[in-house]
């Protein structure tokens, strides 16, 4: 779009607004813009930012949410989720608030999307280098699990220092026979940070290496932003001999769409009790619902 | 069946929003004037103002209002409009004794330069119910000011400034100027603009307390003054009146008074130390917006606590106490668990099952090498 033309329409949006379009003001989205070419530049290092509040409760996803309307413009299409999920209440909660502080419209299709701010999940459909993937993070510091001080942890990081956290690891093959670390797996990001890749489960780890896309994490509550830039190397930390591994769902799939090889929620059956298994991304489920409707229609014909 | 329940999220939202408005609603009194809020409800007001960071009265009330009186809820909107304003500039610094006051005390001394003022305080009030506030008719409200006004006549006005009584100390030579008072104007670190780090520098963690949740504040301070910790604190002086607030005239660059807030001020004086030479009192210094005494008493003692040279207690632990006390932050991360966590939950399921299936296969006590 043309300066003159997005000017304008940035105007016109603004005008309808009460609020600055995208809400923070734009000195405030100069500087959150600043803070992520740092990250993008040192993959995997935490930049501390200044994240101002939003009327989004802390911990409720306001890293992301400044990630996202630091980036967003009139001409982005955006799809929100949570738990993998476009309907889950803060997904739509968020959705609504970009809405209506910038009138962009929005989507469920992972592939229509520009921007995607989610919460614990990377969509199951490969994402583009023309997308970005925003992720909302509340515990930037991978090493807090084995040092409680930040000060301390940012010593560890600038010296590379991370015998403590491989300890750790050894120290929970030992008691529990594997690594119990379930989602919010750490991984070495380009062969030098270690970095929290926010609560996405270990499924979604393997989708961080050489992608394709721009990672961006945001930390609201914790101030800090970082990055993992298309192409980047990204490692979870593993063994020789003890291999990291995703989670198995041994012989289940989706009850709708049939898949098995997509992350599975488990659900209770309030009735009988008994579990079964749905897609935890919903509109790759419906996709394929709806591919495989179209096959069954068409071979009708 | 859950599946669908998560799918009704917006309309779900939309109609919880309405239930919230009609808990406000349902009862038969008249609507509570925000006006109401601001006179007679100040100290709440005040501290929103404070945990907020924003001294606005009347948004302060609106916040009150609009959260039914959750003062945590109400200071976090007014925090988030706060973020919504554009930063004109800096005031200019000032010295404590510009405060106008309409209370002071020292617990140092019996008798101080300029006297004790008492002001308005409940510290000597009994806490018995006043049963006649169940009837707060126009007619009594008169009644008793008229009797105030009759009292009044022949007093004199307070003086506009009153001398600092711990400047009595300094004077002698008595008292130790607190670390980190070297720091020139320009270096004068701003939480809003900059995330914290640590070692944080003292006008970092003056501001990060003074818009910290009173309640957080008092609960790491008490752990210091009752045995967790012994600075052994006595109040030099407590404050409590009208701030002026200065700034630069754009034009001639004199300095130019916009309006005033109103503040309290605490200046706590702790054991002695020896640091330097001779041994001397140190001090703690707390302030924060409106009408709050034990906020500013709180953030005294933490601040001379956390000069502790070597800590070893929570409250002299800088990072410990900074990073703890924002309530809009605590608030905000502590009900963050409501959401719905499904996704790790289940990846910690798969990690679970695993390692009883592994402790099954390992018999307690066997080695790791019969674990094949």
């Amino acid at each position: 779009m043309r300066l003159n033309a997005w000017l304008q329409d940035h105007r016109r949006v603004k005008k309808s607004r009460d609020y600055n379009f995208a809400f923070i003001n734009e000195a405030a989205k100069r500087e959150i813009r600043r803070k992520i070419l740092k990250a993008v530049a040192i993959p995997g290092y935490q930049v501390p930012f200044a994240s101002p509040e939003l009327p989004v409760a802390r911990g409720w996803g306001t890293g992301g949410l400044q990630l996202t309307l630091s980036l967003i413009g009139p001409e982005d299409i955006l799809k929100v989720i949570d738990q993998g999920c476009d309907g889950s209440v803060n997904a739509v909660n968020i959705k609504k608030f970009v809405g209506q502080v910038t009138g962009v419209s929005t989507t469920t299709d992972t592939r229509q999307a520009t921007i995607i701010q989610t919460r614990h999940r990377i969509p199951e459909e490969a994402m583009t280098r023309d997308q970005i993937l925003v992720l909302q993070v509340p515990f930037p510091e991978a090493l807090r699990t084995v040092e409680p001080s930040e000060a301390e942890t940012r010593r560890m990081h600038g010296e590379a220092d991370y015998s403590q956290m491989w300890l750790y690891l050894y120290e929970d093959i030992v008691k529990y026979g594997e690594i119990s670390i379930g989602a919010r797996y750490p991984v070495t990001v380009n062969g030098r940070y270690i970095m929290d890749p926010s609560p996405i489960p270990r499924w979604d780890i393997p989708k961080l290496h050489l992608a394709e896309t721009l990672f961006l994490f945001g930390a609201g509550r914790e101030k800090r932003i970082y990055a993992i830039p298309p192409h980047t190397r990204v490692e979870p930390l593993e063994f020789e001999d003890e291999k990291f591994r995703v989670e198995d769902f041994p012989g289940q799939a989706c009850q709708r769409c049939g898949s098995s090889a997509t992350f599975l929620d488990e659900i209770i059956d309030e009735a009988s009790g008994a579990r079964t298994y749905l897609c935890s991304d919903t509109s790759h489920c419906d996709k394929i619902l709806a591919q495989q409707e179209e096959k069954e229609v068409r071979s009708c014909k | 069946m859950g599946y669908v329940a998560v799918k009704g999220g917006e309309e779900a939202i939309a109609q919880a929003g309405k239930l919230l408005t009609y808990q406000r609603l349902k009862g038969a009194s008249d609507p509570l004037e925000v006006r109401q809020i601001q006179e007679q409800l100040y100290l709440a007001v005040d501290r929103v103002m404070s945990e907020g960071s924003l001294y606005a009265p009347d948004l302060a009330a609106l916040a009150f209002k609009q959260a039914a009186g959750d003062t945590l809820e109400a200071a976090f909107m007014l925090r988030a409009y706060r973020a919504t304003q554009p930063r004109v500039g800096y005031s200019l610094p000032h010295k404590g004794e510009e405060i106008r006051i309409i209370r002071r005390i020292s617990a140092a001394f019996k008798d101080i330069p300029g006297g004790q003022v008492l002001g308005p305080t409940s510290d000597y009030t009994l806490r018995l119910l006043d049963f006649e506030l169940l009837e707060d008719t126009p007619r009594q409200r008169q009644a008793f000011l008229q009797a105030l006004g009759r009292d009044l006549a022949g007093t004199r006005p307070l003086p506009l400034t009153f001398p600092k009584v711990i400047d009595i100390l300094r004077k002698e030579g008595l008292l130790a100027e607190a670390l980190g008072n070297e720091e020139g104007r320009e270096k004068i670190f701003d939480i809003t603009r900059q995330s914290l780090t640590f070692p944080a520098s003292r006008s970092a963690a003056l501001q990060t307390m003074a818009r910290s949740e009173t309640g957080g504040l008092l609960l790491l301070a008490y752990t210091n003054m009752r045995g967790y910790g012994d600075i052994h604190p006595t109040v030099g002086e407590l404050r409590v009146g009208y701030l002026p607030v200065r700034i630069e005239h754009p034009q001639t660059g004199a300095p130019y008074t916009i309006g005033e807030v109103k503040v309290t001020e605490a200046e706590v004086i702790a054991r002695f130390t020896a640091a330097e030479g001779s041994p001397k009192f140190t001090l703690g210094y707390g302030l924060c917006f409106g009408h709050n005494e034990i906020k500013a008493i709180a953030m005294a003692v933490l601040d001379r606590a956390m000069q502790a040279p070597e800590p070893r207690m929570p409250s002299e632990d800088q990072e410990f106490v900074l990073s703890h006390l924002d309530g809009i932050e605590s608030l905000g991360f502590g009900s963050h668990w409501k959401l719905p966590h499904y996704v790790t939950f289940q990846s910690d399921l798969d990690r679970l099952r695993r390692a009883q299936e592994a402790g099954k296969k390992t018999k307690p006590g066997s080695g790791k090498d019969n674990a094949t």
